[in-house]
């Protein structure tokens, strides 16, 4: 995780490294509680990660624009407060907008107060950056964290209830895996993904040497 | 051998600065939350409303039109927004006016949250004649068969519900029994594997029963012309 001291420029890594060189759930291992809690229907999960998206990007950018005048002493107490805020008018709007959603999320709206993702970033970057850049990497940061969700729920809801967002996809001869719905099944699809990830990513490694290999060889 | 110790200068916390931030940011913050209730409250309140409805149609799909009415012993009031939920019924009257059933709410601890209901309740007959979990959050394929369970949804077509002879009471407390031992029109048979779910909904029932079933019988006068 980046950890500048000074102001960094704006690229488009500062967008895209939270969706997969940093990504919050496969690559840092953050927010498992939602992860692993809120992941047994699609809808769940990308209302969680639309939830966290929202807080982390207003807190952030609040805590960016008003780093200067934050002593460090009260630091982390003010970071809190701005998330507990933040945290309060989602669940105010996730009410509003489907009470069904609503239950089924449960006490883990409350909890993305506590969510590592977004007091990490707060700390590490948003603390030592410009608007702008906080802004940018929120963004990333939280659709990335929403499409872990996302890949999780989506694998969970249609082995575990052969359906996806709430259709029947597969037949009705199909026997669910009830466990893929129980927070066991959670650690099963999250050691699933983090495993493809993993292997992707030595994968590509590999094909770099090589062709480094190559080249040193061709001179 | 010098033994004098460097002086301390002690170093001050940024005390007014410190007040002055967290003022700000709570300043910021109870603005933001008070905006945020006052938009979405009007919604909210009629989330709720729209999915009480629901749940009171569901129980009594005859109903053409339902009212909410508060029942205490001294008497019938129309139910208010800040009305305990529990003292609160939903009369269902057909195009008539007539009443079609009268739908209650019922909470009890299941396994692992409060399992709710609504429930119907035909004063004709004295009896439950529908049941629908409300909200749950019951282990998926174990405490969520008494959504699906045709043997168990059986249960809630005539569930005695007769009060005593003072009125005061259900005659017969509502109980929910081992799987294949109900011999009672007013036990509930569980299902099996399902247990603590199916006996946390007849411990909801009963407890909900008990005390309005004696009031909606002794004020039913009034809840039937509340419908004209």
């Amino acid at each position: 995780m980046s950890l500048l001291n000074k102001e960094e420029p704006l690229t488009l890594d500062t967008f895209v490294r939270g969706i997969w060189r940093e990504n919050p759930v496969f690559v840092t291992v953050l927010g498992m509680c939602p992860t692993l809690a809120v992941t047994n229907s699609a809808t769940n999960a990308i209302s969680m990660g639309l939830a966290t998206l929202f807080v982390l990007l207003c807190s952030n950018v609040l805590v960016s624009m008003l780093r200067k005048v934050i002593p460090k002493e009260v630091r982390i107490a003010s970071y809190i407060v701005l998330i507990a805020s933040f945290v309060t008018v989602v669940d105010y709007a996730i009410q509003a907008i489907s009470l069904e959603v609503y239950e089924a999320l449960g006490a883990f709206i409350q909890l993305i107060v506590v969510n590592c993702i977004i007091l990490g970033r707060a700390e590490a970057y948003a603390s030592r950056q410009t608007v702008v850049n906080t802004a940018v990497n929120s963004i990333g940061t939280g659709i990335g964290f929403t499409l872990a969700l996302l890949c999780l729920g989506v694998v969970r809801e249609v082995l575990g209830a052969g359906t996806l967002f709430g259709v029947r996809i597969l037949p009705e001869q199909f026997q669910p895996w009830v466990l893929m719905l129980l927070p066991a099944g959670g650690f099963f699809v999250l050691a699933g993904w983090m495993l493809l990830i993993d292997w992707m990513n030595h994968r590509k490694e590999r094909k770099a040497l090589e062709q480094e290999g190559a080249t040193v060889h061709g001179q | 051998m010098n033994t004098e110790l460097p002086v301390q200068v002690p170093v001050e916390s940024p005390t007014v600065p410190m007040i002055r931030t967290l003022g700000l940011i709570s300043l910021i913050c109870g603005f933001s939350v008070t905006l945020a209730y006052q938009w979405t409250k009007p919604h909210v309140d009629e989330n709720q409303r729209v999915t009480t409805e629901r749940a009171v149609l569901a129980v009594l799909p005859e109903a053409a039109t339902q009212k909410a009415f508060v029942l205490r012993v001294d008497g019938v009031a129309p139910a208010a927004a800040d009305s305990p939920p529990e003292d609160v019924v939903y009369v269902g009257y057909d195009a008539d006016g007539r009443i079609v059933g009268i739908a209650a709410r019922g909470a009890s601890r299941g396994y692992a949250d409060l399992v709710h209901v609504m429930f119907a309740y035909d004063p004709a007959c004295q009896c439950i004649n529908a049941l629908k979990v409300t909200k749950m959050n019951e282990t998926p394929g174990l405490g969520d068969t008494v959504l699906k369970d045709p043997d168990f949804k059986r249960n809630f077509e005539a569930l005695d519900a007769r009060v005593n002879a003072e009125g005061t009471a259900l005659a017969n407390r509502i109980v929910t029994v081992k799987h294949g031992t109900k011999r009672e029109a007013w036990q509930i048979d569980a299902i099996s594997g399902s247990t603590v779910t199916s006996k946390a909904i007849g411990r909801g029932l009963d407890r909900s029963a008990q005390r309005l079933v004696p009031l909606i019988l002794r004020h039913l006068a009034e809840l039937e012309s509340g419908g004209r």
